[in-house]
């Protein structure tokens, strides 16, 4: 008895001792690695971590964005998704003490969390999908400030529709929602005051079945150029055979005879500001919102493709012209973010 | 009210069926699986899993109906891994079902990421079209609503009475009702218990997962994260307001269906002048306040949540 707990201390006592080998070791090397030339340490380690699939239409502008910072910056990127609430915290520090230097969160759901785990890691650049304000020294906000092309968008709704009845599938009442309707809605009026817009909300971000159900309901209700703020509403449009307004992205592909264009967010310009910044040491907490506006490249309308021909002229006469108005600043969207009804 | 009288139309009726069909396929095979004793909460996941399955399958082959067999053969597969947890292992339904649910859905995600990469717009496929069945289909009012639907519709429909039968008016039904009532009195009768349970659990998982490919090969067209969205838990629910009985579950989930089709209708229309937030409740609050109402004497299998053990006492 009295032997093997002997022995048993003899094996702590070994392990203890070469675990302060092992760290006199690592000491050691991590020295040499701060006298080492900074150009080992220059390549910026940039992480994402995103509460859904990359899929999801927010989640996808932030990813590519990354993705080309990545071949074009020169930053080694990482992406965790799919990562639920519970769990952000710990991914967020797990990057952080990793040695990321820039750190890329999704939006609104884990904002809180993120301010909370940025004010742990002051030397590491928090960026963040957000409606509220910065916070010094390293939380930085984004927005998709598309509401512009979303404008340009009704506009053409307003000329292109018969039935006088314009229809959106949105997500919920939330700001970055609302102003995207409701910028769609007064383009299309101002064209065309006698348009009545419609509005539906599916109460999630992603259902894509409930809000194909969400646009047949309306297009039985007369619609017949139908705004899809969501996944689901173009195959309905389809089907349906009426005109649809993509978002966040160029759909065209998914029904290039039904899609006309629509609002493109591009998170390319935010993210190039901010990695740059990173890498030149000068990030600072700020708002990135003004980089998704179209004068900085962040917001656009997407290409008409098959429409080109289709559209009739006078129509993409009047958007190009309104289009060089708003990249010229002398035409500016109103930002309407109250919630839209149906009229 | 005349207003919302006019909403009420064809095109109604035929979302509302449209709308039902999942819930009625995964609550078809819930109550199944419930009736012989095992919850299964792995509904959710399972339902993903088919969903994913049935997608990937009709992608790649070109046929929309090997990938209802694929999604058949996964749900199949998963009920038969909740078997051998809750029914050979005996460990907890409500832990069991959950861990499925969590497994399922990583699973998923997994396998579309490994297939499908990281595709800028999500593949999809040309999914089923309505099947208007001859002569019945040219019906008024009856013809466009119920008999110029998808082919899953169909089969959705007719598992109402397919299932009532089989628990019914066969022996087969009256063994899983045994065992899920009284397993040990079943045991004595020479009825195998887990043989039973897991046939239970084996063809509920098929009729879940052959819900979540409605979704995402009749529904819609692809398969997206969000495709099933909480129509599993839903389902849970409409068992338990079903009281067990496939024909009052199938009522379940056609009121919950026709709430849903008539909120959607009302949005748009904007007849009641409320809130959105409201109306999104809608299928939810009715549901919860129909099964209070009607759930007063409600009685769960007896045999619910307890698994058997041929030596213990």
């Amino acid at each position: 008895m009295f032997d093997s707990w002997q022995e048993g201390r003899r094996v702590v006592g070994a392990a203890l001792s070469r675990r302060n080998v092992l760290g006199a070791a690592v000491a050691l090397v991590a020295g040499a690695a701060a006298l080492a030339p900074a150009a080992a340490q220059d390549k910026l380690k940039v992480a994402a971590i995103f509460s859904t699939p990359i899929e999801e239409p927010w989640v996808n502008q932030v990813h590519e964005a990354l993705l080309k910072a990545h071949e074009e910056l020169g930053v080694e990127y990482k992406w965790a998704e799919s990562v639920p609430s519970s769990d952000y915290a710990r991914v967020l520090r797990e990057f952080a003490r990793d040695g990321y230097g820039m750190i890329s969160g999704d939006a609104f759901a884990a904002e809180d969390i993120t301010r909370r785990v940025a004010r742990e890691f002051k030397d590491v650049a928090f960026v963040m999908g957000s409606g509220q304000g910065p916070a010094e020294p390293n939380f930085a906000v984004f927005d998709n400030w598309i509401h512009e092309p979303a404008y340009l968008s009704g506009m053409i709704a307003g000329k292109m529709t018969k039935s006088n009845i314009l229809g959106s599938v949105a997500a919920m009442d939330i700001p970055e929602v609302a102003r995207l309707v409701n910028a769609f809605c007064a383009g299309a009026k101002e064209v065309n005051p006698a348009v009545k817009c419609k509005v539906s909300f599916i109460g999630s971000f992603f259902d894509p079945p409930k809000a194909k159900e969400a646009a047949l309901a309306q297009i039985a209700a007369g619609v017949d150029v139908i705004y899809a703020e969501r996944f689901g509403v173009i195959e309905a449009a389809q089907e349906k055979g009426i005109l649809a307004i993509s978002n966040m992205s160029d759909q065209a592909a998914l029904a290039p005879d039904t899609v006309v264009t629509g609002p493109v967010w591009d998170m390319w310009p935010t993210i190039q500001a901010a990695v740059r910044q990173v890498q030149a040491g000068v990030f600072t907490a700020q708002d990135f919102g003004t980089f998704s506006t179209m004068t900085k490249g962040g917001a656009s309308l997407a290409p008409f493709h098959a429409f080109e021909e289709k559209l009739p002229p006078d129509v993409i006469k009047m958007v190009k012209d309104r289009e060089a108005a708003i990249l010229a600043g002398d035409f500016r969207v109103p930002v309407n973010e109250s919630t839209p009804v149906s009229e | 009210m005349e207003t919302l009288v006019t909403l009420l139309d064809v095109g109604f009726f035929a979302a509302l069926v449209r709308i039902s069909t999942p819930l009625l396929l995964a609550s078809l095979g819930e109550l199944l699986s419930e009736r012989s004793g095992v919850l299964n909460l792995g509904i959710e996941g399972i339902m993903l899993f088919g969903a994913m399955t049935g997608f990937t399958v009709a992608y790649f082959s070109g046929s929309l109906w090997l990938g209802v067999l694929a999604a058949l053969l996964a749900g199949a597969l998963a009920g038969l891994l909740m078997a051998f947890l809750a029914v050979v292992l005996g460990v907890s339904q409500h832990v069991s079902g959950i861990g499925l649910t969590l497994l399922a859905t990583g699973l998923s995600f997994y396998v579309y990421r490994l297939v499908f990469g990281q595709p800028a717009s999500p593949p999809n496929v040309v999914p089923f079209r309505p099947w208007p069945v001859p002569v019945l289909s040219d019906l008024p009012v009856v013809g466009p609503i119920l008999f110029n639907q998808m082919p899953l519709t169909y089969l959705a429909l007719l598992a109402v009475p397919a299932v009532a039968f089989l628990l019914y008016r066969t022996p087969w039904g009256l063994d899983l009702r045994t065992v899920g009532e009284n397993p040990r009195a079943a045991d004595a009768a020479g009825v195998n218990v887990w043989r039973m349970r897991t046939q239970a659990l084996v063809i509920g998982g098929a009729m879940m997962a052959l819900g979540g490919a409605y979704l995402s090969i009749s529904q819609f067209n692809a398969f997206t994260f969000g495709v099933v969205s909480g129509r599993g838990w839903v389902a849970v629910a409409l068992v338990v307001f079903g009281l067990w009985s496939p024909w009052r579950c199938a009522a379940g989930a056609l009121l919950f269906a026709a709430l849903e089709a008539l909120q959607l209708r009302l949005q748009a229309n904007n007849v009641l002048h409320v809130p959105y937030q409201v109306l999104l409740m809608l299928p939810f609050v009715m549901t919860i306040v129909a099964m209070a109402i009607v759930s007063r004497n409600a009685r769960a299998p007896a045999a619910l949540l307890v698994p058997y053990r041929k030596e213990e006492r």
